[in-house]
């Protein structure tokens, strides 16, 4: 138990001069994606290896003494690499890593410092990449955010330390009162990273006005878009960069709890934010009278149990409250009466891990990223039809074309690419034409998009943008609360209407019903998931017409896409009439004489494909 | 039935959080941890003790996804359905999973109660895509027919219950 | 004042307004709402109240408190694209059996559809099938009327305090059900009927006995008797020409008669019964030392609600049956040697009159005593379709022999009226000065909770006034836990008491209390004010009633082990 500033700094320093000495480390990527991909087996592997070969290992931080520094790192972010393995101080990346691999990698890269080229990252053209400095992906990113996931160990407190955790908040406590902290934030011109784009600074100063207490914090990580896991990833590979944002705002407005609202669908993120909220209790650094001072904060994470409306800010206080997930009407707004009827600050993961950087690095260094009316970095989550997918941070401001073809290594599989979804369920689509768009919340607002929570699905040729609209709103329509008529009936006339377009059956009048929808939706819906559930209708039908028209008039998807708009037909140069295909046609679609060409009627047609095997010439054919 | 249905074990469950109503969820969650479901014999207990209406606690029952008022199966398999394994073909290995343990049409859970599958908006772990898990455990880059290896694995590894 | 805002380009004083829906509607404008009640929360989801600012921003007029200098427009094109297109959208998922709907005429989506001019629809219909519920005795309930929009929710929760009902499931499958959506006479509903005065819509609805009413009323054989509850003749309001809270009794029984209803009584004088026996019941209980007070026992929504919540305080309710069913026994055994089929109907403002009337335990001989209860809306309907023109009648009186009725007994009709009603009857001074001093003791108004205490020989009585389930369950927490004593506590399950019962025609707070001082006003004009001084109860007492008074006056819900509604 920490009790005093000094007690603090002493620890810090022991923390960081022991970081100095280790300097052998095996940093098994331990984030969800190379859990998934077998991160525990590798990470048992490396011990028993280096057990066995009686190489002193070090598993806990510190504790463990001297010895090769073994860690499960946050995300290395090249998720579809995994399992991801760093050698330091080499900086060696392995990607694909197996058991079988890590004998290899202690012989060649522990005992001898060599390179294993095999297990390296291989470039577009084939490059060995032997550290991430080397990869495109890296070098135009800039981590500040995600400074340290992937480069200590994510459920280390004493890790966090060594890289100088917690003197944000050091200072923030001892250095700085209140409306400096805030100043500060205001001056960096922070802006929430959960969607909206709130300033932060001032949403922390309208909660520290109020004169109602207890205030509370609530950290909002509840990361529901279906295609989005930056703030996954920051709980699970940095937790105590979060925690530490959540301290410094209640130091900034008088809070005296936060609250953390995890998605049910990380329980890995749970579990690690458990140890590192158990962690800063032990060391005196959460609880009643915080490094002996008059400061007390304590922090209750709460789980979710399944709602993507919780994410929105006052369905998610309901939720804490043991309610609903029902936004509610504003005013009074959050800063007045949030949770429990308390004003409160409800920030999203990423912007609590900002602040720490801010008031680590100032307000000045801060605004020297982005651009002037969007400082700092973004974390965004590159998937789809993309090279390299994964976890990328950059500055805002960054165009749309770097971000795919510098950042994400361009179309995979040399593909034509056709669109981007930002924002996911509430964002839009951007075309080829907003290449040069910068990212930024007021050059994408302007464009009829927004960041959202910072997804960004890769849509190629082979994407059909009518059944990608069908799917986000089948999304929104399923998580809809319920509670407002707009959003309740209306995305569910628009769900049917674009299942009806996507299965050939639209309708002239199709377009426009749509449009009319939505345009009301958006302008009338209770909540901001709501008001923007219309979005990726909106945004397909303005740049995607065409598409639209083909499966309305044509009855076509010109991506070769939908599946119920499939059609066979039989190539009369290539049928030989041998009748075998009418024999297993199911349906009794196929016909003609013997010995001539057959051919298939549409109308009865099930396309289930059997002829299709079933034919020895081949002359079956697919169609859209 | 496996499990009785024991309310020493709500009870105690309402002791950890102090009967608080705002906790309710988190009780539901944890209760839904034992028994893989919401028994409906817990409901007039949780509303004694926390003073909220049975009518209240059904209703955040059926509005959270993840609680469930029918038995789940033992092995829980979750489809993402994100964005990212929905453009790289998740619905194909979901059809497999329910055609394999041929799940009527609304139905999740097989009537031996041994597998529920079930659709998720997203794991997280989209760079790995498509991605579902097996009682938590995920497994990347799915195919229809690697979920049906999954499936039977699990099936031939079953070690006989106790008695 | 707090300066001003600008409606319509009208400049529109802003008082103490709680939004900006209060300010416009006081500027004379009437927004269509769905969800908006002032007694209740702000739920904010029907849209409809949508205003436009100046920047063309929308903003939702029952939340946005009034800012001085704003300026909004509440019908523009584009407001009035939005509410047609969601009424459409309300409409596309709606039963539209308008003309066999238990509301039809009374809907307010009916209405404001009608008020907008929609006429087409442009998508499929999607609403349930009908699965009406019609396990209450109550109420009905019929979800494919259903447009979700909380109001009965947030009565039963909020006002009741009963939670019988919350929303369940969500997004389009949100419906509003019971806990596993058991029937509803299965759940914790008292039948007060709220939910169906509050519905803007006919999925939940008062239960109409209107055609067995008929029936018996048309059969020669068959003689009919009827009672009509003092909060009824307040209440017939504004659908019969007639003004609310003033008294349409005179007219009701004129129109009975014309009906062919033999014989017409009045409530009262069941009410007159209940005071004489309860003010006895009460000196013999505070005579004894006690914990907790003697509760009355005129509200059935009340005893429906001690039987499911507190079963334990049925030792501490007056064991005096409700005025309607002490009369309804009087009547049976009156004509029980008459020769011919009797039925009695009581015409009440209550829903769960229906069901007190088919408790096991006022059965004689296997059979109710009061045969059929009508609502004061069935009443309107009845008279509506027996062709009477109300407006041509002249006031009649009720029949012999129980034809004088006490002023005491027509304000049990409102909150506090039955406190006051003892209270006259334990005073010995019969005085004017008396009967003032009484009526200023603290149990007049229509507040939710009203402590007080007054002198009885000497002795102080610690009174509550209680009305609306809500604050009658916080009161008995309270008396429970210790924290509050008293000797007496009067309940009534509706807020404001009968006049604001479920089956009256629905009306907003401040119509029910116009029509609470009209019964106050019938008082004033009667000669006879305390129910002792009532000269029948002698004649009673003396008579039929003689050593019978247990048997007749008196019940027991616990007797007999039911403890379910």
């Amino acid at each position: 138990m920490l009790k005093s500033r000094q007690e603090l700094k002493d620890l810090r320093e022991k923390c960081r001069k022991a970081a100095k000495d280790e300097v052998r480390k095996i940093l098994v990527c331990s984030g969800t994606g190379c859990v998934a991909s077998g991160a525990q087996e590798v990470y048992d592997s490396f011990r028993e290896i280096l057990e066995r070969l009686a190489i002193p290992v070090s598993l806990r931080f510190i504790e463990d003494g001297h010895g090769v520094g073994l860690k499960k790192s946050g995300c290395q972010a090249l998720c579809e690499k995994g399992v991801l393995v760093r050698v330091e101080p080499e900086g060696y990346l392995y990607t694909k890593v197996k058991p079988s691999d890590c004998e290899t990698i202690v012989t060649e890269t522990i005992e001898q410092g060599r390179h294993v080229e095999g297990l390296a990252y291989k470039d577009h053209d084939g490059r060995v990449c032997k550290t991430t400095g080397e990869i495109p992906f890296f070098k135009k990113q800039t981590r500040l955010v995600l400074e340290n996931c992937g480069n200590i160990d994510a459920e280390s407190f004493l890790e966090y330390l060594s890289a100088g955790g917690y003197s944000s908040f050091e200072k923030a406590l001892y250095d700085m009162n209140s409306q400096q902290v805030i100043q500060e934030i205001a001056d960096s011109k922070l802006r929430g990273r959960g969607g909206g784009g709130f300033p932060t600074g001032y949403k922390w100063q309208q909660v520290y006005r109020q004169k109602l207490f207890p205030k509370y914090i609530v950290c909002n990580g509840d990361e529901g878009d279906p295609g989005a896991f930056m703030d996954c990833s920051i709980m699970e590979g940095d937790p105590h960069r979060m925690l530490e944002g959540m301290l410094i705002a209640g130091r900034a407005v008088g809070a005296s709890a936060g609250y953390i609202y995890v998605r049910a669908e990380y329980p890995l993120a749970v579990r690690r934010l458990k140890k590192a909220i158990a962690d800063l209790e032990k060391y005196g650094l959460a609880g009643e009278n915080i490094l002996g001072t008059d400061f007390s904060f304590k922090f209750k994470i709460n789980r979710g149990a399944g709602a993507f409306v919780c994410g929105e800010g006052s369905a998610l206080t309901a939720s804490i409250e043991g309610k609903r997930g029902f936004p509610r009407v504003k005013p009074p707004r959050t800063v007045e009466h949030g949770l429990f009827d308390k004003p409160t600050v409800l920030n999203n993961v990423e912007t609590f891990a900002n602040v720490t950087v801010i008031i680590d690095k100032g307000a000045d260094f801060y605004k020297k990223i982005g651009t002037e009316s969007s400082p700092g970095t973004k974390a965004f989550s590159i998937t789809g039809n993309i090279e390299n997918t994964g976890l990328i941070e950059v500055p805002l401001g960054m165009t749309l074309k770097e971000v795919i073809f510098d950042v994400g290594g361009g179309m995979k599989g040399g593909k034509k690419f056709k669109a981007v979804q930002i924002g996911g369920p509430s964002g839009a689509c951007l075309t080829e034409e907003h290449f040069d768009l910068p990212l930024d919340f007021d050059s994408l607002a302007k464009a009829g998009a927004m960041i959202g929570s910072g997804g960004l699905v890769v849509a190629d040729e082979d994407t059909c943008m009518v059944e990608l609209a069908r799917f986000f709103m089948n999304f929104t329509q399923r998580e809809s609360c319920g509670k407002c008529i707009p959003c309740r009936e209306g995305t569910k006339r628009m769900l049917l209407i674009l299942e009806r377009v996507v299965s050939g059956n639209g309708r002239s009048s199709d377009i426009e019903n749509l449009m009319d929808l939505a345009q009301t939706i958006k302008d009338t819906a209770l909540c901001g998931l709501g008001k923007t559930a219309p979005s990726p209708v909106l945004s397909t039908i303005k740049n995607f017409r065409d598409e639209y028209m083909a499966h309305i008039v044509d009855k076509q998807c010109p991506a070769r896409s939908c599946e119920k708009l499939k059609k066979f037909y039989i190539e009369p140069e290539l049928c030989k009439g041998c009748v075998k295909c009418a024999k297993l046609c199911p349906a009794s679609a196929i016909s003609g004489k013997a010995k001539e060409a057959f051919s298939i009627n549409p109308e009865i047609c099930t396309r289930c494909g059997i002829c299709v095997s079933g034919c020895k010439y081949a002359a079956i054919k697919e169609a859209w | 039935m496996e499990n009785a249905i024991d309310l020493d074990f709500t009870r105690n469950v309402i002791d950890e959080f102090n009967g608080a109503p705002s906790a309710i969820i988190a009780m539901l969650q944890e209760i839904q941890e034992k028994y893989r479901y919401l028994p409906k014999e817990i409901f007039p207990v949780l509303s004694r003790t926390t003073g909220l209406s049975e009518a209240r606690i059904y209703s955040l029952a059926t509005f959270y996804e993840n609680f469930s008022l029918e038995p789940k199966g033992r092995n829980i398999i979750k489809v993402c359905d994100g964005t990212a394994c929905h453009v790289r073909k998740s619905l194909p290995i979901l059809e497999r999973l329910r055609a394999e343990l041929r799940l009527p049409q609304g139905v999740v859970t097989t009537g031996d109660l041994e597998f529920t599958v079930e659709v998720v908006a997203c794991l997280g772990a989209c760079g790995l895509s498509p991605v579902l898990t097996l009682n938590g455990k995920a497994y990347p880059a799915m195919t229809p027919d690697k979920a049906s290896n999954l499936l039977r694995s699990v099936k031939e590894s079953e070690v006989p219950r106790d008695a | 004042m707090k300066g001003y805002m600008t409606i319509d380009d009208i400049p529109v004083e802003i008082h103490d307004e709680r939004n900006m829906l209060e300010l416009i509607r006081k500027a004379g404008i009437e927004l269509p709402t769905f969800c908006y009640y002032t007694e209740l929360s702000i739920h904010g989801a029907c849209r409809m109240c949508l205003v436009e600012n100046e920047k063309g921003g929308l903003e939702a007029a029952c939340s946005e408190p009034p800012k001085p200098g704003h300026k909004i427009r509440t019908n523009t094109a584009r407001l009035r694209k939005y509410r047609k297109n969601i009424l459409e959208l309300l409409l596309s998922n709606h039963n539209r059996d308008c003309t066999i709907c238990n509301k039809n005429g009374e809907c307010r989506l009916q209405s404001i559809a009608n008020k907008f001019g929609i006429k087409n629809i442009r998508y499929i219909n999607t609403s349930y099938t009908p699965e009406p519920d019609e396990s209450s005795a109550s109420i009905s309930i019929d979800r494919s009327k259903c447009i979700l929009c909380g109001d009965c929710i947030r009565v039963c929760n909020e006002i009741q305090n009963v939670g019988a009902i919350d929303f369940a499931f969500r997004g389009s499958h949100m419906k509003v059900a019971t806990a596993f959506g058991v029937p509803m006479a299965d759940s914790p509903c008292v039948g007060c009927g709220q939910c169906a005065a509050i519905c803007p819509t006919g999925a939940i609805s008062v239960k109409n006995s209107l055609e067995a009413v008929w029936t018996d009323l048309l059969d020669k054989t068959t003689e009919v008797t009827v009672q009509i509850a003092p909060a009824v003749r307040v209440g017939i309001g504004k659908h019969l020409g007639f003004e609310d809270g003033k008294n349409a009794m005179g007219l009701i029984v004129a129109a009975l008669r014309r009906m062919g209803f033999a014989k017409v009584f009045d409530t009262t004088l069941g009410a007159d019964l209940t005071v004489q026996e309860e003010s006895r019941e009460f000196l013999e209980y505070v005579s004894k030392p006690h914990d907790l007070p003697l509760f009355t026992s005129c509200c059935p929504a009340w005893i429906n609600y001690v039987e499911k919540r507190h079963p334990d305080l049925f030792p501490h309710v007056s064991s005096c049956k409700s005025p309607m069913q002490m009369f309804g026994a009087l009547v049976k055994e009156y004509y029980k040697d008459n020769g011919k089929r009797h039925v009695h109907v009581a015409i009440m403002p209550c829903t769960a009159k229906k069901y007190e009337a088919v408790r096991p335990q006022f059965a004689k001989d296997g059979k109710p005593v009061v045969d059929h209860v009508l609502s004061t809306q069935g009443l309107i309907h009845m008279i509506e379709q027996s062709g009477t023109r109300f407006d041509t009648l002249e006031p009649e009186a009720v029949d012999n022999p129980f034809g004088i009725v006490s002023g005491a007994g027509v304000i049990f009709g409102v909150t506090g009226g039955v406190t006051e009603a003892v209270l006259r009857a334990l005073s010995e001074d019969a005085s004017n000065a008396a009967l003032l001093a009484t009526s200023m003791a603290g149990e007049r108004g229509m507040e939710g909770l009203k402590e007080f205490e007054v002198e009885h020989k000497g002795e102080t009585v610690r009174v509550a006034v209680v009305s609306g389930l809500g604050n009658a369950g916080r009161l008995v927490d309270d008396i429970k836990s210790g924290k509050k004593s008293f000797d007496f506590v009067e309940v009534m399950a509706c807020p404001g008491g009968c006049v604001c019962g479920a089956s009256q025609p629905y009306a907003p707070p401040d119509v029910k209390e116009i029509r609470g001082k009209g019964l106050y006003s019938i008082d004033k004009l009667m000669s006879c004010k305390r129910s002792g001084d009532n000269p029948i109860l002698e004649d009673l007492n003396e008579g039929i009633l003689k050593g019978r008074e247990h048997e007749l006056l008196h019940v027991s819900y616990v007797s007999d082990g039911k403890h379910g509604a």
